[in-house]
């Protein structure tokens, strides 16, 4: 010993696992990633204008309540990112520009800001932002275009463009010159509650059928929302609880009446339930802590969504269900309290 | 997950599975080191009242020789570790942070490792009050870090009666491998150890729990077991905090010790595989504890390995021995990364306690530099990771609020033993335990 050392002092633990937040969140963009490449894809430029406009709103937002506040950034966490993805994937593909950037604007306002910034929301901030455009466009965002149209990548959708504070135009006569084969501008769920018409599983897997941009390749989002499960970085526990609900529930009513109610394949990868599943209720931040509160929240969320769908004015209900998942959870969390190790059960 | 758990080797539930870095010394036999020229002994090494001296300034004393005397039941005395004299009675820096007081010995240059201070004796003719007496005489205490006197763990009150006697080799801390070497190569000593403890708390069976990355130690134990079935070695899952008293009951026994109870009311003493080595082997000589295993480690030592040291060592003494420490910035850690804590001065002495020293040295400090805190974002890895299933993200936030008391009434605080899993896998960095032991300090203080 040469010379005697500076002696650095902490206290235990002098040692720590090696994930931190960062990576965490930045594995969650990178699952997102293919699903909005696919998305890309299914729909055109038009997503990718949307997928854009929404997170740089969000990021953008995210960057003047750090100013507002007078904190330091927090861009680098990547949380507003997610956001702004989430939210996106979960808009019509032709959803007017604008009304993206409202959207992505009120999710981390009223979504996350509002509460405190990461950590502190109670709700999922990108679907407080869809609620908010859900009621505020009600036409826009049930305004539903097809996949594969001919010339997606060389024009957008003509909602897209819709010049600031106006209404989009309609799309009926534009449909029915790009439509590949006729089909209604409407989703499966709308065609299984109105018409009593569903599409193939196989539709749905792949996700040519019309819907949200990100929501409709359910295969795909299961196969990103294994791979965050199985770097444990996602609750598996969650997304498996709800497609229970969701499976207990509706078989419940399928097997009373085949006929009147679609089967629970159907409901499972239909609308916006695997991506609610996977990637929304997963949250951690708005998901209880405790085990059993896990599935207790996704039971919920499973029952909600089924209920909604078959009895709610609205086609779709995965979204609301989450938010009243999250809006429960302290509750959840209070009646869900782990038993403490050598604790009698009940006290 | 439960599934899995059919192929694996029994344990407890939830915990961690930290890098454990124990390739550098776990194959390095045990070398006995030198004497400093200084050796520094505090009368409080273990927990309970510190020991009287009974020698004086300037007296000559010769290894083994009684230096200090318990003081009342829950004490134990001290053994002059090697011949020399007393320089004085002063305080000197420990490893729980304030100084206290120890003596200084000087240690004659011609102090040899031999011990000439013993009184023979056969431990199996002894009655139980007996062979107490003469266990708190070795001066043992618990050699796996907690320090409790050992004749104390051993006098089973009245009320229990205890059945089994669970041997803990779990050494679940990364890094440390003295009690793996103490399993291979003092195994005669051990199973004599778990004999008298055994006799001592009138146990029908003993059970030797060893984590499974340990199995040449579970061989080596095995191939000594006397023949009469009442030892058995038991492999458990590697995992952390395995060697937690209560956890490993859970492992080995499925039982779970009731909260704020001792391991006694559900009739199980547990002890340490260094501790009952040490038993072992002192008992039958009447010899005092005047030295241990320990491992020296880490990133910054050049040398790493399982040292046998005189008690009173000053770790500045140990670091030049092993070469360590090109300058810069380097922390000190005695014990294992998870719970043992970092000390301010190379003057610290290797105490009863003390099971390893861990260098961490620059570049490894700033491999894990300070990182900002982020909120909590509540994703229950805490809640997954602590062993006694408590909800460390509730505690933390009520933490940040001081709400000390309700985190004691209602999140059953007390019943965190520190173990170090929740700042461990904390995403957010939030250092958990660090919150848990202020509120436990700060409630204990109201308290009094």
């Amino acid at each position: 010993m040469a010379k005697r050392p500076q002696i650095q002092l902490r206290t235990s633990p002098h040692a720590h696992a090696p994930d931190d937040v960062v990576i965490i969140m930045r594995n969650v963009v990178f699952a997102l990633l293919p699903i909005a490449a696919w998305s890309v894809w299914l729909f055109g430029i038009s997503v990718l204008a949307l997928l854009a406009t929404v997170t740089l709103t969000c990021l953008a937002s995210e960057r003047l309540f750090n100013w507002l506040g007078d904190r330091p950034g927090t861009l680098g966490d990547w949380s507003a990112t997610i956001t702004g993805l989430l939210l996106a994937l979960s808009l019509p593909p032709g959803f007017p520009l604008w009304m993206g950037a409202v959207a992505g604007f009120i999710a981390i306002a009223l979504g996350k800001a509002l509460f405190g910034g990461l950590g502190m929301n109670v709700l999922n901030p990108a679907l407080v932002g869809r609620a908010f455009v859900q009621a505020a466009f009600p036409v826009a965002i049930t305004t539903w275009t097809p996949a594969f149209f001919a010339g997606r990548f060389g024009e957008f959708i003509p909602t897209t463009l819709t010049a600031p504070f106006m209404s989009p135009v309609p799309v009926d006569q534009w449909l029915q010159q790009v439509a590949v084969d006729a089909v209604s501008g409407a989703t499966p769920l709308a065609l299984s509650k109105f018409e009593g018409v569903r599409p193939p599983l196989q539709d749905l897997f792949i996700g040519t059928t019309n819907g949200s941009t990100g929501e409709t390749a359910g295969l795909l989002i299961l196969v990103c929302g294994l791979y965050l499960a199985f770097r444990r970085m996602l609750d598996w526990r969650i997304p498996v609880t709800i497609m229970a609900g969701v499976v207990l529930t509706d078989g419940a009513f399928y097997l009373l009446d085949p006929v009147a109610y679609p089967d629970p394949l159907f409901m499972l990868f239909s609308g916006g339930l695997m991506l609610g599943a996977w990637f929304m209720a997963t949250d951690m931040v708005g998901s209880p802590v405790t085990p059993w509160g896990v599935v207790v929240f996704g039971l919920l969320i499973g029952f909600l969504t089924v209920i909604i769908r078959l009895f709610g004015g609205l086609t779709e209900g995965v979204m609301y269900a989450i938010l009243l998942g999250n809006a429960a959870t302290p509750l959840i969390e209070q009646i869900t309290q782990p038993r403490v190790f050598g604790q009698k059960v009940g006290k | 997950m439960g599934l899995l758990n059919l192929f694996r080797h029994p344990s407890f539930s939830h915990g961690i599975h930290p890098a454990y870095h124990k390739g550098a010394t776990e194959a390095v036999p045990i070398r006995r080191l030198p004497f400093p020229e200084l050796l520094v002994v505090p009368l409080s090494q273990h927990i309970g009242k510190p020991a009287i001296p009974v020698v004086k300034k300037g007296e000559e004393v010769v290894r083994g020789q009684p230096i200090a005397e318990a003081d009342g039941f829950v004490s134990v005395p001290l053994h002059a570790p090697a011949t020399g004299r007393v320089r004085n009675i002063d305080l000197m820096p420990t490893a729980r942070g304030p100084k206290a007081p120890a003596i200084v010995l000087e240690v004659f240059g011609g102090s040899t490792q031999g011990v000439r201070w013993s009184h023979p004796r056969d431990p199996a003719s002894m009655s139980h009050r007996e062979l107490i007496r003469a266990v708190q005489d070795t001066g043992l205490v618990g050699l796996g870090g907690a320090a409790f006197p050992s004749h104390v763990k051993l006098s089973i009150p009245d009320e229990h009666t205890v059945a089994t006697l669970v041997v803990n080799g779990c050494e679940c801390e990364p890094y440390l491998t003295c009690d793996h070497r103490v399993m291979l190569e003092y195994t005669d000593d051990l199973i004599r150890g778990v004999q008298f403890a055994m006799q001592a708390t009138d146990s029908e069976r003993a059970i030797i729990g060893v984590e499974d990355n340990k199995m040449d130690a579970i061989a080596a134990i095995q191939a000594k077991l006397p023949g009469d079935g009442s030892i058995e070695v038991k492999a458990v899952e590697t995992k952390y905090p395995q060697g937690s008293e209560k956890m490993l009951i859970k492992s080995v026994l499925g039982k779970e010790v009731p909260s704020g109870s001792i391991p006694a009311q559900i009739g199980v003493v547990v002890n340490n595989v260094g501790t009952l080595a040490a038993l072992g082997r002192l008992l039958p000589r009447g010899e005092g504890l005047i030295e241990r295993v320990i491992t020296v480690t880490g990133p910054g030592v050049a040398r790493p390995g399982n040292y046998l040291v005189a008690l009173g060592t000053p770790i500045g003494f140990l670091l030049e021995q092993m070469g360590c420490c090109e300058g810069g910035r380097n922390e000190f850690v005695l014990g294992g990364p998870m719970m043992g804590p970092a000390v301010s001065s190379l003057d610290t002495p290797i105490t009863k306690g003390t099971s390893g020293l861990l260098v961490l040295d620059e570049p490894e400090l700033e491999a894990q530099a300070p990182p900002p805190i982020w909120p909590c974002i509540k994703c229950a890895r805490c809640v997954d990771a602590c062993p006694m299933h408590l909800n460390p993200s509730q505690l933390g936030l009520l933490a940040a609020k001081r709400t000390y008391d309700l985190m004691a009434e209602r999140y059953h605080l007390n019943d965190c033993f520190e173990c170090g899993c929740c700042s461990y896998v904390c995403p957010s960095n939030i250092p958990l335990v660090q919150y848990f032991r202020i509120a436990k300090a700060i409630n204990r203080e109201q308290a009094a």
